[in-house]
């Protein structure tokens, strides 16, 4: 493949790296965390000392002050193994790292931060609600200040590993405002008294990490914990998911690449006819298709996150990063679909990975935003001039 | 105490060899090369023993082309505190024989003054297994090759020996030289904070002129084949069939 990041020695030396910890400690157990719909805890110690877990802290806080390219750098080589284990790729990125460091006070960075340094803490983001999907302005949940405090009320669902998190970026009504107004975030302690975690849908993928539902009971948090000023809560959760997004782009193409490297296997192993399938016009045209598809969503992906490293306030920020997502999500779906096609009936099987590539890459392009959303944001960002 | 550790680039072990159309050698060009992985295991051995405060400073030496530095990071970015990269040839096809790099050691050792020197047993591109041996040699002192467990106490190493069939412990006074094994430890994964770090630390470049050493080599390469291909197998009808063959073969 293509070395599109113009990776400089560190870079190639990181992915290195990754690759290696994932062939040993990621692949031979990624059908076994889908199957069990488990994954295993020792993997947190592992992606911790490597610093992925940790990646967007900055170096001040004892982080690794990796880059977007990085994140994406490690987020696709570990999907191109296991969609789930790379969620522990900046698995505290969303919910800490960004936030923090965009719109916390200094007192909240050192506290959090080093913590968060040490790679051994998971956090997770709490936005959708039953009735708050794409429409954030949906949001029920209410913080009522009082006094020092604020007591916080409400349901989350589908909270991506709030059973492993330690504290979790809550997003509250502050006030009755219109809109996406009156809506703030606070740093709630998962172990706080009135939080209650409840189940965990069966899902069709990215199985191994769950997606629980939350209650929040009189959950008192002190009004230091407020992340960025009351009210703002939606505005810095959309500049902090637009400086992430991109992440799901490179799951997406390391989804696609798993996929095409298991198809390219079978294609070459799997006889009809007499002689390999891979000899076949009707099969070549798909994996060149597959491979030229995961080619161009890699260029861009790497094209994106390059530009938000250099300029991440820079205003087609949001445009580029929904841009990636939308793309490399749809083409993931697609190589997916086709490398079971390659594998025939095989594909259909649980014997073989695609299936579980095919039901990964779906995920993608509904969550961190569907990329119905994401097209509009688009389209609105182009009219706009 | 300072422990000197030479590391070699050598074809990735994951990168399936092919051999030149000339049959001069292996084709290298536009092939991932990577830390000899007995090397990554001696890195690790010596960092553990800056970690166990058993030693203050580790010392990476590589000796070869220009593109060794990339391998000089990696042992940076494991943990190694400076770098000595010593340009012996400008064409990544040229092996610098055991005996020239030992020299070039022995060199380096005379300036850095090292207590311990750790290296891989063996390089797995051209699997000589004679470099440690020959800077031993040189130097005068004393050697524990294939090592397996390391253990520094005051001036002596004991060292745990995988010999044929079994294990050696033998002591060996300081300083000398010890030849990592592949049971000798797990090497770990440089840390992207490691990584970051490994640029800003000191790597010193010379070449084998500064040391005033001739790395001409001494040895000829007559021949190099791809290991014979394996023939395909045969199926057998019937357990009496199968005993009948192995007979016939000879084997039971």
């Amino acid at each position: 493949m293509l070395d599109t990041t113009e990776y400089d020695e560190d870079l190639i030396m990181f992915r290195d790296t990754i690759r290696r910890m994932v062939e040993k400690d990621v692949a031979p157990i990624a059908a076994k965390i889908d199957q069990e719909d488990d994954m295993p805890h020792s993997l947190v110690p592992i992606f911790g000392d490597l610093g992925l877990i940790q990646i967007m802290v900055p170096e001040e806080y004892g982080g690794p002050g990796g880059t977007l390219t990085m994140a994406c750098i490690a987020k696709e080589e570990v999907s191109r193994a296991s969609f789930a284990v790379s969620h522990l790729v900046g698995a505290t990125s969303i919910a800490m790292a960004l936030p923090l460091t965009h719109y916390g006070t200094d007192a909240q960075r050192q506290k959090y931060l080093p913590e968060i340094a040490e790679g051994r803490t998971l956090t997770c983001i709490g936005l959708t609600e039953p009735q708050t999907g794409s429409d954030v302005s949906g949001i029920k949940t209410t913080a009522k200040r009082d006094g020092d405090d604020y007591v916080i009320n409400g349901q989350k669902v589908f909270i991506t590993k709030a059973d492993q998190a330690k504290y979790i970026l809550l997003f509250a009504r502050t006030s009755e405002g219109k809109g996406h107004d009156g809506i703030s975030s606070f740093i709630v302690p998962m172990d706080s008294p009135g939080v209650k975690i409840g189940g965990s849908p069966k899902k069709m993928g990215l199985r191994g990490i769950k997606n629980c539902d939350l209650f929040f009971e009189n959950v008192r948090v002190p009004a230091e914990n407020l992340v960025g000023e009351e009210g703002q809560g939606f505005k810095n959760a959309m500049g902090v998911l637009n400086l992430n997004r991109p992440t799901v782009g490179a799951a997406s193409v390391g989804i696609a690449q798993g996929a095409l490297d298991a198809a390219m296997a079978y294609a070459k192993e799997r006889e009809q006819f007499g002689q390999p399938i891979g000899n076949f016009q009707l099969v070549q045209a798909m994996l060149a298709d597959m491979a030229i598809q995961i080619e161009a969503a890699r260029a861009l992906l790497y094209k994106v996150a390059a530009f938000i490293d250099r300029d991440p306030t820079h205003p087609q920020v949001p445009m580029y990063s929904s841009m990636i997502k939308t793309f490399a999500s749809d083409m993931a779906m697609k190589v997916t679909t086709d490398a079971v096609q390659v594998f025939g009936g095989a594909g259909y099987l649980q014997d073989h990975p695609v299936e579980r590539y095919m039901r990964d890459a779906k995920v993608c392009q509904i969550y961190e935003g569907t990329n119905q959303i994401q097209r509009l944001i688009i389209a609105r960002a182009m009219l706009k001039g | 105490m300072k422990v000197l550790v030479p590391v070699k680039r050598v074809i990735d072990y994951n990168v399936k060899a092919k051999v030149k159309s000339d049959g001069s050698g292996v084709d290298l060009a536009n092939v991932k090369m990577s830390m000899n992985p007995f090397d990554e295991i001696a890195v690790e051995e010596a960092i553990r023993l800056k970690e166990a405060g058993k030693a203050e400073e580790v010392v990476a030496v590589s000796i070869g082309v220009k593109q060794a530095q990339e391998t000089l990071r990696t042992a940076l970015a494991m943990g190694a505190d400076r770098a000595i990269l010593v340009v012996a040839a400008d064409d990544v096809h040229t092996d610098i024989e055991p005996l020239a790099v030992a020299k070039i050691l022995k060199a380096i050792v005379d300036e850095e003054q090292p207590k311990l020197v750790i290296a891989g047993k063996q390089a797995i591109d051209n699997d000589m297994n004679a470099t440690g041996q020959m800077l031993a040699a040189l130097l005068g002192w004393g050697q524990a090759t294939f090592a397996s467990e390391l253990d520094i106490d005051g001036d002596a190493a004991t060292v745990t020996r995988e010999v044929d069939g079994g294990l050696q412990t033998i002591k060996v006074g300081l300083p000398a030289i010890v030849t990592a094994d592949l049971r000798l430890n797990e090497p770990r994964y440089a840390s992207l904070p490691n990584i970051m770090k490994a640029k800003k630390k000191p790597l010193d470049e010379k070449t084998a002129a500064d040391y005033g050493v001739d790395v001409a080599p001494r040895l000829e390469v007559v021949k190099t084949a791809e290991p014979p291909v394996r023939s395909a197998g045969i199926k057998v009808e019937s357990v009496d069939e199968l005993v009948s063959k192995l007979k016939e073969k000879g084997v039971v």
